[in-house]
C-alpha cells in the first residue's frame, strides 16, 4: 500500500463514502509573467455591458453613494446611460443627492427614475422635487437608517452603482488611490458599504484601474461583480478642499467658544471621552477650543467619530485622539491620513451609526456636535427643509447621533439674515427634541429640561443658560413673526427614524 | 470699543453679542456721502429697537462743518444714545459747540444732560490742545488717538512698532488723566496679524491707556485678555483694600501689609485693578 496505485480502491471508497468524484489530474497550468493576469479579469466590462449582465430590469432598485459630494459624476454617467438604454421606473437609491445632480430632473420627467430614497437633497432637483415633481414621495433616511434598512431588507437594492478613486481588475476598490496619478481621492467609502455587502449585483466605476492587488482595500472583489474603467469619477475640486479651513467669521468662532466652554463643563470632558463633530465652521473652530483645553488639562481622547477633518487628524497625531472612526472623510488631509495610519479606520454606515448594529459606534459615543437650520421650543430640530418650505438640506447622521450619544450639543445662530432660526415649531420634525440635550446660540444657551443636572453644571460654570422660550421670543422681538408657508396637499416627502418608522411627512410647496 | 459700520444693518444687528464694553457705530468715515442719510435712519432706528443690554452705545457723528453733523447730533440724541464721539477733533471750542448742540436737543426733549462726549484727536493741532479739549465740557468722558489722520497730518509713516505715535499716545493719556476722563488708543486694522496687534494692545495698556479701539470681532478677546488684571495682582488688590477698610475702622490712614507701608497711590491702583476685573468678569460685583 506504499503507492498511489496500490491505493486505488481505497480512494474510490473514500470518496463513495463522502460522495464525491475521484480526481482526474486534467490540470493545465498558466505559464505567462502573473504581472499580465494582474491587469485583467472577467470582470472589466463598459458599462453597458455591466447594465446588461446585471440583470438590472424595469421597476427595479440601482444605489450610489454621495462621497464625491459636489463633484459626484457616477450618479449622472449611470442615469443617463440607463436612459438611453430604455430603463424606465426605477428606484434611485443614493446615500445622498447634492446640487450636481439636477440632470435627473429630465430623467424623473421621462420616468426613467420614479422613485428616490436619500439622505438629503439640494439645489435644482430638491427645489422641483419640493413643488412636487414626483408622483411617489421621496424617501429621506438618516446614514444609520439606511444602513439598517439595507442590511434588514427594508430597502433591498438590486444593483449598486459604486465609484472609487482606485480598484484593481477584480473590483478590490477604495476611496483612494496609490498609483502614482490619482485622479478622485474621497477616503472613506463608508456610505457604500453596506450597498457593496447586501446589493444582487455590485458595479464598481473607476477612473484609476491599477493591478491586482488594490490593499489595502474598502470593498472586497468578493462583493464585486463588475468593474467599469471610466474618463472621470468626480470633479476632484469639488470632492475635498486640500488644507484645514479656519473660519473667519466672528459669529461662527462665538457659537464655536460656547460650544467648546459646554463640552469642557459638561462633566463628560474626561480622559478617554468620544467625540464627533460635523463639518461646518462652528464645529470645526469648537476642536481647535477643545483641544487648547485637552493640552491645558491632560486629558485625550478614546476616538472621534463620524466626518473626519484635518483637524481631528492633527489631533489624533499629536497624541490627543486616540483612534479616528471615519464613515465619510471631509477633506485630502483625513483622505491622506485613512490611507496611511491603521489607526484611522474606516467604516460602514452601518458600524458608524445603525440602531440594531451592537457595535456601532455611536451607541459608545460622549459626545457630539451638531448644526441645525431651526430648532424650536421643544428642542426638535430640522436639518433637511429650509423655512421657505424648499428642501435644502441632508439628514446625514443627525438622529443617530443625536439619540445615542451621551450628549447632544446643536449649534444654531439665533438669526440668520432675517430668518429667525428658533421657533415655536420646526417645519420638518428630523431629530426629535427627546435626544436633543443642549442648543448653542449666539444670544444663550438652552438646556432641554431632561437634563436638570447638565443645566445647573453650565450655569455653575457661568454659561448664559436661558430657556429656549426666551430665545424664540428674542428672536421674534428682532424680526417679527414670519408669514405662514403656503404648503399644498400633495406629500413630496417621507421622513423615516432610525428604526424604520415613519416620523414626518413633508408636502408641497407653491411657488 | 467696537467700530461697527452704520450702513451695515446685519452688524449693527448683532454687534452686541461679542461682548465688547462699548459699540460705536459710525456715521463718518466708513459711510459714503450718497448714504448719510440712509445710515443715520438705520442708526436711529437700531438705538431705539435693538437691546443692547449694558454696552455703552457710541455714535460717531460727522463734523459740525459738513451739512450732517447737526442732523446726525439731532438723531442720535433723540434715540438716547450714551456717548457722541467727534471725530477730528482740534479746539475747545468745536466741543463747546457740539455741546450746545446737544444741549438743544435734550431740552426739546426733556432729558438734559443725559448725552455724553468723547472726541477723536486725530491731528497735531488736536495733540497739542489735548488738556483744553479734555476739559471743555462737563460732558466729556474721554479722549481717543485716531492714528491714520494724525501720521498724515504729522507727515510720517505708519510702522509696527509706533514710534510716530509716541509722543501723541504720551499726550493723550496725560491730558485725560489730568481731566480726570478715560484714554482711548487708536484702532489696528491687519485683522490677519494678531501678534502685532497683540503687542500694541500689551504696549499701550503700560502707558496708561484705558481701552483700544476695534474693528472687528475677533480683536475682542486679545484685548479683555491683556486689559484684565492676573489672579494674583486681583489676590493683592483685595487685601490692600480689606486691610485699608480695616485700618479706617481703627482710624488710622496709613497702614502696612506684610510690612510694607500701603500708602494712597497703591490704593487707588488696587482699587482699579478691582473695577478692571470686574469689567472683565473674573469677579462679580458681589465678590468686592
Amino acid at each position: 500500500m506504499n503507492s498511489i496505485k496500490e491505493r486505488t480502491q481505497d480512494i474510490r471508497e473514500a470518496a463513495n463514502h463522502l460522495g464525491k468524484e475521484v480526481f482526474t489530474d486534467n490540470i493545465s497550468k498558466k505559464t505567462e509573467q502573473r504581472l499580465e493576469l494582474q491587469k485583467v479579469s472577467p470582470k472589466l466590462a463598459t458599462l453597458e455591458e455591466a447594465i446588461r449582465k446585471s440583470g438590472l430590469k424595469d421597476g427595479m432598485t440601482i444605489s450610489f453613494h454621495h462621497h464625491f459630494r459636489g463633484g459626484d459624476k457616477v450618479v449622472n454617467l449611470v442615469v443617463d446611460k440607463l436612459a438611453e438604454m430604455g430603463f424606465k421606473n426605477l428606484h434611485l437609491a443614493a446615500s445622498s443627492l447634492s446640487d450636481v445632480h439636477a440632470p435627473l430632473i429630465e430623467h424623473i420627467r421621462n420616468g426613467v427614475i420614479t422613485k428616490i430614497s436619500t439622505s438629503g437633497l439640494r439645489g435644482e432637483l430638491a427645489r422641483e422635487i419640493s413643488m412636487g415633481l414626483m408622483e411617489e414621495p421621496v424617501v429621506f433616511r438618516s446614514h444609520g437608517g439606511r444602513g439598517s434598512a439595507i442590511a434588514n431588507g427594508d430597502l433591498h437594492i438590486d444593483v449598486a452603482f459604486l465609484g472609487a478613486s482606485s480598484s484593481d481588475p477584480l473590483g478590490n476598490a477604495c476611496g483612494y488611490s496609490r498609483s502614482e496619478n490619482p485622479k478622485s481621492i474621497c477616503g472613506s467609502l463608508g456610505y457604500a458599504l453596506p450597498d457593496a455587502q447586501y446589493a444582487d449585483k455590485v458595479v464598481i466605476l473607476t477612473d484609476d484601474l491599477v493591478a491586482y492587488p488594490n490593499t489595502p482595500n474598502s470593498i472586497s472583489e468578493r462583493d464585486v461583480d463588475f468593474v467599469v474603467e471610466v474618463e472621470s469619477v468626480g470633479d476632484s475640486s469639488k470632492i475635498a478642499s486640500g488644507a484645514i479651513r479656519d473660519t473667519k467669521n466672528p459669529r461662527d468662532i462665538l457659537l464655536a467658544q460656547q460650544a467648546a466652554k459646554v463640552i469642557i463643563n459638561s462633566g463628560y470632558f474626561n480622559d478617554g471621552f468620544s467625540i464627533q463633530t460635523g463639518s461646518g465652521g462652528a464645529s470645526l473652530a469648537a476642536v481647535k477650543f477643545i483641544r487648547e483645553s485637552m493640552i491645558e488639562k491632560g486629558i485625550k481622547a478614546s476616538y472621534a467619530l463620524g466626518g473626519i477633518t484635518a483637524h481631528m487628524v492633527k489631533l489624533h497625531e499629536e497624541g490627543l485622539i486616540d483612534r479616528l472612526i471615519d464613515v465619510q472623510s471631509f477633506d485630502k488631509v483625513a483622505a491622506e491620513s485613512l490611507k496611511n495610519d491603521p489607526m484611522h479606520k474606516e467604516v460602514s454606515s452601518c458600524e458608524y451609526a445603525s440602531a440594531d448594529e451592537p457595535g456601532s459606534a455611536v451607541h459608545y459615543l460622549d459626545i457630539v456636535i451638531l448644526s441645525a437650520l431651526e430648532a424650536d421650543v421643544n428642542f426638535n430640530v430640522n436639518v433637511l427643509v429650509g423655512s421657505d418650505g424648499i428642501i435644502r438640506g441632508a439628514i446625514g447622521g443627525h438622529p443617530d447621533t443625536a439619540a445615542d450619544s451621551a450628549l447632544s450639543i446643536i449649534v444654531c445662530p439665533l438669526l440668520r439674515g432675517r430668518i429667525p432660526c428658533i421657533v415655536d415649531e420646526v417645519t420638518t420634525l428630523i431629530t426629535p427634541g427627546s435626544t436633543v440635550d443642549v442648543i448653542v446660540t449666539e444670544y444663550g444657551i438652552a438646556v432641554n429640561p431632561r437634563r436638570p443636572e447638565l443645566a445647573e453644571r453650565l450655569k455653575a460654570a457661568g454659561l448664559r443658560v436661558v430657556d429656549i422660550k426666551e430665545l424664540r421670543d428674542k428672536a421674534l422681538s428682532i424680526i417679527g413673526t414670519p408669514a405662514q408657508l403656503p404648503f399644498g396637499d400633495k406629500t413630496v416627502g417621507i421622513v423615516m427614524n432610525r428604526d424604520g418608522s415613519v416620523q414626518d411627512v413633508i408636502k408641497n410647496i407653491a411657488e | 470699543m467696537m467700530f461697527v459700520p452704520g450702513n451695515n444693518p446685519g452688524m449693527m444687528a448683532d454687534a452686541h453679542i461679542y461682548g465688547p464694553d462699548s459699540i460705536m457705530l459710525d456715521l463718518e468715515d466708513s459711510v459714503t456721502m450718497t448714504e448719510k442719510d440712509t445710515a443715520r435712519l438705520l442708526v436711529y432706528n437700531a438705538l431705539k429697537t435693538i437691546d443692547y443690554g449694558d454696552t455703552e452705545m457710541v455714535v460717531r457723528i460727522n463734523p459740525l462743518n459738513t451739512p450732517y453733523g447737526k442732523k446726525d447730533i439731532e438723531a442720535v440724541v433723540k434715540a438716547g444714545v450714551d456717548v457722541i464721539r467727534m471725530p477730528k477733533t482740534e479746539t475747545a471750542e468745536e466741543v463747546r459747540e457740539v455741546e450746545r448742540e446737544i444741549e438743544r436737543v435734550e431740552k426739546e426733549i426733556g432729558c438734559l444732560g443725559r448725552t455724553k462726549i468723547m472726541a477723536a484727536i486725530e491731528s497735531t493741532l488736536g495733540v497739542v490742545n489735548a488738556y483744553d479739549i479734555a476739559t471743555a465740557s462737563p460732558r466729556m468722558m474721554g479722549i481717543a488717538l485716531g492714528a491714520e489722520d494724525y501720521c498724515a497730518n504729522l507727515k510720517a509713516q505708519r510702522t509696527k512698532g509706533g514710534e510716530e505715535l509716541r509722543l501723541a499716545r504720551e499726550t493723550i493719556v496725560v491730558a485725560a488723566r489730568a481731566a480726570g476722563i478715560d484714554a482711548l488708543d487708536t484702532v489696528f486694522s491687519n485683522l490677519n496679524d494678531m501678534e502685532t496687534f497683540r503687542n500694541e494692545v500689551e504696549y499701550i495698556k503700560s502707558l496708561g491707556f484705558d481701552g483700544k479701539s476695534i474693528i472687528n470681532p475677533r480683536q475682542i478677546e486679545v484685548v479683555n485678555e491683556i486689559f484684565a488684571p492676573k489672579e494674583k495682582e486681583i489676590e493683592k488688590a483685595r487685601a490692600i483694600v480689606a486691610a485699608i477698610k480695616e485700618a479706617e475702622k481703627k482710624g488710622s490712614g496709613v497702614i502696612a501689609l506684610n510690612g510694607k507701608m500701603i500708602d494712597r497711590p497703591v490704593v487707588i491702583r488696587a482699587q482699579r485693578t478691582i473695577d478692571l476685573a470686574v469689567a472683565s468678569g473674573i469677579l462679580s460685583p458681589e465678590e468686592i
